[in-house]
């Protein structure tokens, strides 16, 4: 007994004493830029002793921002356009000053950009520029006859192709839409002449592209800089220097090498980054590679936990709940109704509600998927109960026992099948459903199939999608068996 | 006296039913009806469908509220106080599909006993007994009611109804919806018990044949209220109204089709 209690007491101060210098949270969006800045300062920051935690690949904007204002997270890369036109939805505002003064409210501020701006741009065959000597967005006005292919987000929004074409004054004879990497490939078989591009793209050094000059300076800044929370101050000022040791550091060659490393060459986020702060540091960081089957293990463990759980918690909840509905007219509706609701609201959605609620992580997406598993539960258990025959209902209260005895004994019994069923339709839509939680952090299959989407991997998605699809079936499979024991 | 006792226990009513009404959305169903069932008497309760001869049961038994009215069972007000236990002194068989599909036939019967915490030898031992009563094969009793036939089962229903040994039985044309062979067979077997056990029974069927053969007195309702009340020689001779006058001559004899 006594060596409980100390054990006990030696844990709490465990707990306390971890808690004292709980790692700093890094985020990154889903990108591969992102991803590689987060890398970067993740890896810095530990070189510099300091414990962090990346959660890679997140999602958007709003999540990584809500993220921040949270405390979710407390660092994330982000672009100075984005932050002025997106979060802060200002205009005019040109320096870092004047935008971290506007953050400050927020408890967030920024660094000076990190030396890279990573903005539209038009972009041309190299040869071909140069054959017609071409430097400028400026010199495009005297060529007509040149074929523009666009992406469709940069046809239609304002700051687009809308006021280029007024502010530089272009009269192309051909202007189409179509898909950014497409847009490559018409270039590369020059069947299109002028494209626009993310300077900071990783095919324009693998093309050979040649980057026009916005010398009218229509584009708007996207410099990048880390937002940071301000309270970072307070509970490891080690970290804000550190990230400062970044500004003006990463120019817009080296960024460009650096996504092309990733995306056209195939390495890991991990090691391009340790490579990158090896030659500007000397710091060597140490990345472990994980194999395939460390990968699959880890988003095993990580996917079946997230369901587990979530599925567990909902069965505990949702038959009450489906028996309350069967057995109280009253409230019959209102639980039906509430319930079938929550099924009706995108996964996607229901995830980011979760965040200002739950934050980041397992905790959240499998709140979302409790919430998502309770519908065909409640509901099958409802039915069930409800339609055991009368006659048999009958018997069964003439035998004069309690409603719990006849509940527990003959109603739950009888509808066990139906309820079975009803929670294997939520286990497997659980399963697939999970893999979404890697956007707000989650772990599980979903991580694999997100990186594969941002390399645009195959091999990755599949890394994930397969296993996803087994284990549906693995827990179809299990339900059916034990259907089948049931009814025999 | 002895005279006196001896009369009382003839005419005691071990269910009382003072004018019970009991109406459906705006449906009357039953229009304050007052019967009597004597103490140890079988009677037979016969009427048209809809009539309300099912919710009459149900009333008795405590399985529905009443709008209006009085129950009374062996004397006792039925309340909902003290429904459970009344409901443990009635035992209650319905016309079909009574049976719980998830328990074996012993289960069934048995189920009931668990819950009062019986001992096995006595659960056991009154099994034993009522196997005997109600003349069933000891095999049925290892099988699910979808494996057994519908005579067999009624015959099980039966038996579950008895297991606590009840005062009343309650049954609900119990035999509507077996064939007629066996149909024959167990209408003998259950005159046989009903005579052998001496309690009191109030059985609902439609067939005139059968409520004359079974019952010691026949109740015939009519929308509700009860049209006559009397042994079955009574209502033939002296019909009390045109109604049930119809109703006693819409039998048919199968000697009918003989041209
Ligand atoms: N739960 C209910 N809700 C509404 N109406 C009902 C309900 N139960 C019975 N009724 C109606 O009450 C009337 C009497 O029904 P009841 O079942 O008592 O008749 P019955 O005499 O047993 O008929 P049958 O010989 O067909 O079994 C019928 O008109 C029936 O439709
Ligand atoms: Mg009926």
């Amino acid at each position: 007994m006594k060596k409980i209690i100390s054990t006990a007491i030696f844990s709490l101060f465990f707990l306390i004493d971890v808690k004292g210098q709980e790692p700093i949270k890094i985020g990154s969006k889903l990108f591969t830029e992102s991803v590689i800045l987060g890398e970067v300062s993740s890896q810095l920051l530990e070189a510099n002793g300091i414990n962090t935690e990346y959660y890679k690949q997140l999602g958007g904007t709003r999540i990584l921002w809500n993220a921040l204002l949270e405390a979710e997270i407390d660092v994330y890369p982000e672009y100075t356009g984005t932050i002025i036109q997106e979060i802060l939805q200002e205009e005019g505002i040109r320096t870092i000053e004047t935008l971290n003064e506007m953050l400050k409210p927020f408890g967030v501020q920024a660094t000076q950009p990190l030396g890279f701006n990573n903005t539209y741009a038009l972009g041309m065959n190299s040869e071909v520029a140069e054959g017609l000597g071409l430097d400028s967005i400026s010199d495009l006005v005297n060529h007509p006859e040149l074929v523009f292919g666009f992406s469709n987000e940069f046809i239609d929004r304002n700051d687009g192709w809308k006021r280029l074409r007024q502010m530089y004054n272009l009269t192309p004879n051909s202007v189409t839409g179509l898909d950014h990497d497409l847009a490559y490939r018409g270039l590369e078989a020059q069947i299109i002449d002028v494209i626009d591009l993310y300077s900071t793209d990783a095919e324009i050094d693998y093309y050979g592209l040649k980057v026009l000059k916005d010398d009218l300076n229509f584009f708007p800044e996207y410099n990048a800089v880390f937002l940071y929370r301000t309270d970072l101050f307070e509970r490891s000022p080690k970290v804000i220097p550190i990230l400062k040791s970044l500004e003006g550091l990463i120019s817009e060659a080296e960024m460009v090498a650096m996504n092309a490393a990733v995306k056209l060459d195939g390495n890991s986020d991990a090691i391009v980054a340790a490579e990158f702060l090896n030659k500007s540091f000397n710091v060597s960081s140490e990345v472990i590679e994980e194999t395939i089957w460390d990968r699959l293990l880890k988003n095993t463990w990580g996917h079946l936990y997230l369901v587990g759980i979530s599925l567990g918690l909902a069965i505990i909840i949702a038959i009450p709940l489906g028996i309350a509905a069967s057995k109280l007219q009253k409230i019959e509706s209102m639980i039906i109704g509430f319930v079938g609701i929550l099924q009706t609201i995108p996964s996607l959605a229901l995830l980011v509600f979760m965040i200002p609620l739950l934050g980041i992580g397992s905790v959240p997406a499998m709140a979302a998927l409790f919430l998502y598993s309770l519908l065909p539960i409640v509901r099958n258990t409802h039915a069930g109960i409800k339609n055991i025959p009368e006659p048999m209902m009958e018997s069964a209260y003439a035998l004069g026992l309690p409603n719990s005895v006849i509940l527990k004994k003959i109603e739950l019994p009888i509808a066990f099948p139906t309820i079975l069923a009803g929670i294997k339709t939520s286990a497997v839509i659980n399963v697939g459903t999970a893999t979404l939680g890697a956007l707000i952090g989650a772990g599980g299959y979903g991580q694999p199939i997100l990186t594969g989407i941002r390399l645009d991997s195959t091999a990755l998605i599949l890394e994930g999608a397969i296993p996803a699809a087994i284990l549906a079936l693995l827990v179809q499979g299990f339900f059916d068996l034990v259907e089948k024991r049931l009814t025999s | 006296m002895d005279r006196v006792f001896y009369w009382y226990m003839l005419h005691y009513a071990m269910i009382s039913v003072q004018n019970i009404s009991k109406k459906y959305d705006e449906k009357e169903v039953l229009k304050g009806i007052t019967l009597e069932i004597p103490k140890s008497k079988t009677v037979s309760l016969i009427g048209p469908s809809g009539c309300g001869k099912s919710t009459l049961l149900r009333i008795i038994m405590g399985l529905i509220p009443r709008d209006s009215g009085t129950v009374l069972i062996d004397g006792k007000e039925l309340k909902d106080s003290n429904k459970l236990e009344l409901r443990r002194r009635m035992g209650y068989v319905v016309q079909k599909g009574g049976l719980f599909p998830h328990l074996t036939a012993k289960e069934n019967i048995s189920l009931v006993t668990h819950y009062l915490e019986w001992e096995k030898a006595k659960i056991n031992s009154r099994i034993e007994e009522l196997l005997r009563l109600v003349r069933i094969d000891p095999v049925l009793l290892s099988k699910k009611p979808g494996n057994i036939s519908g005579g067999q089962a009624q015959r099980i229903s039966l038996m579950r109804a008895l297991m606590l040994d009840p005062d009343i039985i309650l049954l609900d044309e119990p035999l509507g919806s077996i064939d007629p062979l066996v149909r024959h067979e167990l209408q003998s077997d259950l005159k046989e018990i009903f005579k052998t056990l001496n309690k009191t029974v109030l059985l609902v069927t439609h067939d005139l044949g059968e409520a004359a053969y079974l019952g010691d007195e026949i109740v015939l309702m009519r929308e509700g209220e009860v049209a006559q009340q009397g042994a079955i020689h009574q209502i033939l001779q002296n019909p009390a109204s045109e109604f049930v006058q119809k109703f006693v001559s819409a039998q048919r004899s199968p000697l009918e089709g003989i041209k």
